[in-house]
């Protein structure tokens, strides 16, 4: 039953993704790679659109693979279900914990969820770095070297970025510079 | 119908937000504080750091967390369900019309071309993104294990195709929380009644040291009061009468 399962999946990345943005990617990575419903190859292609259309990442991964795994019943389901926990758990909050996040204990507790969440996305960056550049796991190693290359050049572009300018690069910009030197690299 | 019109006024107040606000997150809380605390006036300034604070304590973007969240307040349930849709809905749109035409739009050679350099960018956008959250989080013994675990623990098991579930990282992470805040707890009730007690020793020490310097002068006394009976008999009875009191 993709409707259900679709929902469910949802459901529990809504659940349990603390700090917004990019935390949801790796349970979504996970998730969504273990069921089968992506290939890496798509995660990335799906994360990359995700990026650069407006509204919370996690809303557009729900739909976007809600409707291709399951139409448009799947899309608003898989939306739902990422949604419904915090919309619930903020119900409760407006209504009757008030001061919720004023107790000691929320705070202790966030405090080492926090840590857990930030080394969580660093290895889901690292490991979508490197499987852009062909190492998926221990069975399937193949350096891709024109992807070795680009990955290179846009790492060095986004830290010259920050160097001139003092400031990060823009998302939706660096996908467009992203989106060139791909272009560049593969008609030459 | 005044109810009506608050209800319409935050489904397209959010509807705004969600359409304009890319990448999410914290570039959503500008356009908050614009539209919301500004224009509106359904929250103040205060009301929206709050918003925030929570918004953080809690699962789930803080874009929605926050629509719920003013939503409620300015028109219950309903209200909240109708801002959180409103939120939503631009990125449901938006990302449902994207899906129809991946695959056609995925099928162009030079599209494929385009996206083989943008794949490789993705993963260093989140890179990024963990770092900048590195910085935001204090370092102590504990918060620098919790990360280390987390960090090597998600590599070995996407390295080695291991079947557990990240979802566990988060949960022991609360758990760890959980018991030190319990450990805090117990420290500190602890050191209360330490101190209570101490507090408690202090007085009956004092009490020994009355009673003592009573029975001194009253020893006194007595000694005078043999000495030189006759002319110190009024402060004698003087002294006692205060030692008798204080006993």
């Amino acid at each position: 039953m993709i409707y259900l399962e679709l929902f469910l999946t949802f459901f529990q990345i809504g659940l349990f993704t603390f700090g917004g943005g990019a935390s949801m990617i790796p349970i979504i990575q996970q998730e969504v790679v273990s069921n089968g419903w992506l290939t890496e190859e798509q995660l990335l292609q799906y994360i990359a659109i995700s990026e650069s259309t407006p509204g919370p990442i996690a809303i557009n991964m729900a739909t976007f693979i809600g409707s291709t795994q399951g139409g448009i019943l799947g899309s608003v389901l898989a939306t739902l279900g990422v949604v419904l926990p915090s919309f619930i758990i903020i119900l409760l909050i407006a209504a009757i914990f008030t001061r919720f996040a004023q107790y000691a204990g929320v705070q202790t507790v966030l405090k080492t969820i926090r840590p857990v969440v930030v080394g969580m996305i660093i290895a889901a960056g690292a490991y979508l770095v490197v499987t852009a550049i062909g190492i998926q796991n221990y069975t399937s190693i193949s350096f891709d070297l024109r992807s070795v290359i680009i990955t290179a050049v846009l790492a060095l572009i986004m830290i010259l970025y920050k160097l001139i300018f003092k400031k990060q690069i823009p998302v939706i910009a660096f996908i467009l510079v992203a989106a060139s030197v791909g272009l560049v690299a593969y008609i030459i | 119908m005044q109810k009506f019109k608050t209800l319409l006024s935050l489904f397209f107040t959010y509807f705004k937000i969600g359409l304009f606000t890319f990448g999410g997150g914290y570039a959503m809380i500008a356009l908050i504080e614009e539209n919301v605390v500004n224009k509106k006036q359904w929250i103040t300034k205060d009301e929206l750091a709050d918003i925030v604070t929570i918004a953080e304590s809690t699962p789930g973007p803080i874009a929605v967390n926050c629509s719920t969240y003013v939503g409620y307040k300015i028109g219950g349930v309903l209200g909240s369900a109708i801002a959180t849709l409103g939120c939503i809905l631009p990125s449901f749109i938006i990302i449902y019309a994207i899906s129809l035409v991946f695959d056609w739009f995925m099928g162009m050679t030079y599209v494929q071309y385009a996206f083989n350099g943008i794949k490789c960018a993705v993963g260093l956008i989140i890179l990024r993104q963990g770092f900048k959250m590195f910085k935001s989080f204090k370092k102590t013994a504990l918060s620098i294990i919790c990360f280390i675990v987390a960090l090597v623990g998600i590599l070995l098991i996407n390295f080695f195709a291991i079947d557990f579930s990240t979802v566990f990282f988060v949960l022991a992470g609360g758990i760890v929380g959980l018991f030190v805040y319990i450990l805090d707890v117990v420290k500190n009730r602890r050191k209360e009644k330490a101190e209570a007690r101490q507090a408690l020793n202090l007085n009956t020490e004092a009490d020994q040291i009355i009673e003592i310097s009573d029975a001194e002068a009253i020893n006194n006394a007595e000694v005078s009061d043999t000495a030189t009976a006759s002319q110190n008999k009024a402060s004698n009875d003087e002294k006692n009468q205060k030692g008798g009191n204080t006993l």
